[in-house]
Order: structure tokens, then sequence, then C-alpha cells
């Protein structure tokens, strides 16, 4: 079954010219596909537009169909249906991806009671497991996001929207503003409750290397267009297009690096 | 905790103010229209302050004055606040030309001086306490409308709304629980602050014989009457000048203090 399939899909600014270029992609239930590209290539465009959420003047063309709903152009009814059932999100920069001014624990409670339909101490209970699911302490509830680390505000901002128990997670960039030893455990837990669910997933990074770790297939995106796209073995063994062994090549000259000062 | 010593030295100087005019209800040293007092007579003695011109007691007038400068001040935030916050709402939720348009309106009604709407006001109805709230409450709520304005497209472009968008989150829970919360700490410093300007605004109506005619003795009426005997009965001048300046700095506080402790993210920086 096909939860998102994009055909076609540019995205508009409002000055005229396009800054996501005829994309087309599919993601099957359970399947896990990474769009890598540099920054300024359309990749959180792209997600956005998948979520009928494009910021105020750009517009998308092309069609979207998400959990079997076409989501270009659909009212806004239709898309807050849709938006949390069958796709989630989690943002590059979890500080402002939380409401400053509210709780921890009633921001994770938001979706649960909207999807889950629980009350009281049902919901309070819901909120610490799902909590205690992404390995934060119960006192986390109690704290305002500016006051926890940001790894744990990235958790937190999972919790969230694997609280709202969709059938895609969108995950854009989840990674990029965490310290490095952060990165690898976000990265772990996100991969093992994704596996643990069964949800597809839309991984976005600019970091070849960590959509190789968590992607079965790979779009390769350079200014708005897809350049590559296919099996990520594949593409990472034999990259076709130029811009795509740039990539590989510079991923394994990092990695080269290590190996050349490891004792 | 440094709101919170700002806020409690806000609420003792809004507080005296509120007692008096609380006081004025049930107890007065005399009549307010009482002129049996003698011209200027001199503090101490019958009269704890001295009597005016028309041989009036100060202090009761003071007293009288409190309560109607109170009144002013919540009573203009009240209309100000209100049609501010909802017309700055809607053009804040607004696109294209609505917002426009709103826009437009706004920044007329604010470029109109206060006292040209309020002479406005007066003509069409009459100088009295109502028609200053109504006049000072209008030209206030240009200001309101425009700082609530600013600060919803500033919360909506914010990623938690949009984060809290891709849950789901239908617009109207959006407006309770995103919008509202963060845009209020800021609304409610200004709403203060306005109280304080509105109180200042009604005794310079009073000045110029704009506002609540005789019987209300309001303190810019008193400061105008005082005006011609100030060499020889300063108290006059002085005594509701410095409770319109006591008035003003506690609501500035409270104000401040109120901003301190609502802002969680302020709080733990002290």
């Amino acid at each position: 079954m096909t939860l998102l399939r994009a055909d076609d899909l540019s995205v508009r600014h409002p000055d005229g010219h396009d800054l996501v270029r005829g994309l087309s992609f599919a993601v099957e239930a359970g399947a896990r596909l990474g769009l890598v590209g540099e920054s300024g290539s359309g990749k959180s465009l792209t997600a956005l537009a998948v979520m009928g959420l494009l910021p105020a003047g750009m517009t998308a063309a092309g069609g979207v169909v998400l959990g079997g709903t076409q989501v270009v152009g659909a009212s806004g009814r239709t898309l807050d249906r849709v938006r949390g059932r069958s796709a989630s999100m989690v943002f590059q920069e979890p500080l402002t991806a939380l409401d400053p001014l509210m709780r921890v624990g009633r921001q994770v409670a938001g979706p649960i009671r909207r999807r889950r339909g629980l009350r009281g101490g049902a919901l309070r209970a819901a909120v610490m497991d799902a909590l205690s699911e992404v390995r934060l302490p119960e006192r986390v509830a109690g704290a305002y996001p500016h006051e926890i680390s940001g790894g744990q505000r990235q958790r937190v901002a999972i919790a969230m929207a694997l609280a709202c128990e969709p059938e895609l997670l969108i995950a854009d960039e989840p990674t990029t503003a965490l310290d490095v030893t952060v990165q690898a455990e976000v990265l772990t837990l996100l991969d093992g409750l994704v596996a643990g669910r069964g949800m597809a997933l839309l991984f976005i990074s600019h970091d070849l290397a960590v959509v190789a770790d968590v992607a079965d297939r790979i779009v390769v995106l350079k200014e708005g267009s897809a350049v590559e796209s296919g099996r990520t073995r594949d593409v990472v063994r034999e990259p076709r297009h130029p811009y795509t062994r740039s990539l590989v090549d510079s991923a394994w000259a990092l990695e080269g690096e290590l190996d050349r000062l490891a004792p | 905790m440094k709101g919170r010593h700002t806020f409690a030295a806000g609420c003792v100087l809004v507080g005296l103010v509120l007692a008096v005019a609380v006081v004025s209800l049930v107890w007065l040293p005399y009549d307010p229209s009482d002129t049996t007092g003698g011209r200027l007579a001199p503090p101490g003695g019958e009269h704890l302050l001295g009597t005016d011109k028309l041989g009036r007691d100060l202090l009761t007038q003071l007293m009288v004055g409190a309560r109607i400068a109170l009144t002013v001040g919540a009573g203009s935030v009240l209309v100000g606040g209100v049609l501010g916050v909802a017309a700055g709402l809607l053009a804040g939720f607004a696109t294209r030309w609505l917002d426009d348009a709103l826009s437009a309106a706004l920044d007329i009604l604010i470029a109109f001086p206060t006292l040209l709407l309020a002479m406005l006001v007066v003509a069409v109805r009459e100088a009295s306490l109502g028609s200053a709230v109504v006049a000072i409450g209008l030209a206030m709520s240009g200001v309101v409308a425009r700082l609530t304005r600013v600060l919803v497209k500033r919360v909506l472009a914010q990623d938690y709304i949009t984060a809290s968008r891709t849950s789901g989150t239908p617009w109207p829970r959006l407006v309770t629980e995103h919008v509202l919360p963060n845009i209020w700490p800021t609304l409610l410093v200004n709403l203060a602050l306005q109280l304080g300007l509105a109180v200042l605004a009604e005794a310079s109506l009073s000045y110029l014989g704009l506002g609540p005619p005789p019987p209300n003795a309001s303190w810019g009426r008193l400061l105008q009457e005082a005006q011609a005997t100030v060499l020889t009965a300063p108290l006059g001048a002085i005594a509701p000048g410095l409770l319109l300046v006591v008035l003003v700095v506690g609501v500035n506080l409270v104000a401040d203090g109120l901003r301190d402790l609502a802002d969680p993210t302020r709080r733990s920086s002290r």
C-alpha cells in the first residue's frame, strides 16, 4: 500500500521561480525513504508541501497523495484530518518547534488527547508512557522547553510526533541541531521506535552517511530536482550522477580521515 | 526574583489609591459640594489639607478624584482592550485585503489626536465620565490593535505553530493553546501601561474642561482649578499631581512585574 505518492511535485516561490521541480517519489507502508541534498535543495519545502503547510505565498503544483487524500489544493479541514493520522513530523530545531510557554507534559498531551480521546488520569499516564518511551525521566513533564537540554527537547518532539500514531513519520534533519554525541543516541532511538511500530519513514538530511544508515531507498536532490534515486546500497556503491558521486566521495573522505588517525 | 519585588511595590502604590477610592464610597470628611470651609483655608485644623478657592475641602476632593481616576483607567482599558484585541486578532489572522484594510483603518485611528477624538465624542454626546471613557478607550484601541496584530503575526510565523499543525491541531485550538498564551504577557504589560496613560489623558481632558463636569472632582480638574492660586496655596496643585504620579508609577510597576512573572523564560533567567 502506498502511503505517500508525490507526482511531478513543484513548489513555486511568490516571485515566480520554482524551488522544487518535477519531483516524484513514493513511500510504501513500513518503507524508509531518504531525501538527501545540500541546504537550499528543496528538501524541507518538499516535506512541508507533503503536509500542505508551505510558507505563505508559496504554492505547490502537481500531485501529493497522502493517506489516500490529495493534499495539493485540499481545504484546511480535510488537511487537519490527514495531518497527524497519516503523517506527523519532527523538525530540525527542537527549541523553536516547542511552545516556549507551555510545559512539556501538556505539549505531549495535546496529540494524545486528540488521537485517543483520553482525559484526566488516563491522559497523564499516557503522557508518562510516551515520555519513558523516548527515555525521558518523568520530571521532564513539568519542565518548560528552555529548562531541558537540546537532546531532551528533540526526544520530546519525537514523542509528540509518535503520539499522533501516524502511518508515516517525516523527520526533517532531526539530528542536525544536536551535539554529535547526542546525534547517534537520538538517531538510534528514532530508528528503533519507527521499526517497533512498523511505521514508514521519510528521512531528510544533508548528511549522506546518516541517511544511508536509516533509509532503504534514497532520492538525491539538487537545486530542487531529483538527480538520482534508487536503493541506498546501489546509490552509495555506484553513484551515477556527478553530484551524488561528490556526496559519496566526501562522506568517504571524512571516514578515511578517521581511519588514518585511528591507532 | 526582581519581578516579584517590582510587582509588590506596584501593588502597594496602586493599593493605596484603591483604598482611598473605596473609603470615599462609604466615608468622606465633608460633602464634595460643601463650600462652608471658607476660601483657601490653610492645611490643618478643620480641614486637613485646607480648602480650594470655592471653600471645598481638598481632602474630600482628592478622595473622590481617586475614584474617578480608577474608573476612567479601568473603564477605558476595558473599552480599548476589548475593541483593540478583537480588531488586532482579526487583522493578525486575516490575509491580504482584509489585513490591509484593517491596518489602514488602524493607522488613521492612531494618527487621530486623542484630544480631537475626545472633542468629537463630547460634541456627539456631552462632557461626562462616560464620554471621557469612550474617547480615551477608542484612542487606545488603535494602539492595542496594532500591537496585537504584530504579536499574532509573529507567533503564527513560529516553528511551533507549524509543528502543532503537522499533528492536525485545528485552528480554534491553535488560537487558545498557542497564540493567546504567547501574546498575552506582552499584551498585559501594554494594557497596564495604557491604564497609566488613560489616567493622564483624563487629567488633560479635565484640565481642558473636556472631562467629567464639576461635581466630579477629577485630579485633572483640581489641577486646573488650582492653577490660578498655585502661589498662595501650592498644596492644591501639588497634592493631586502627586497622587497622579503615585497611581501611574504604581500601575507601571505592576505591569513590569506581571511581565516577569508571566514569562517562564524570564523567571528563571533572573
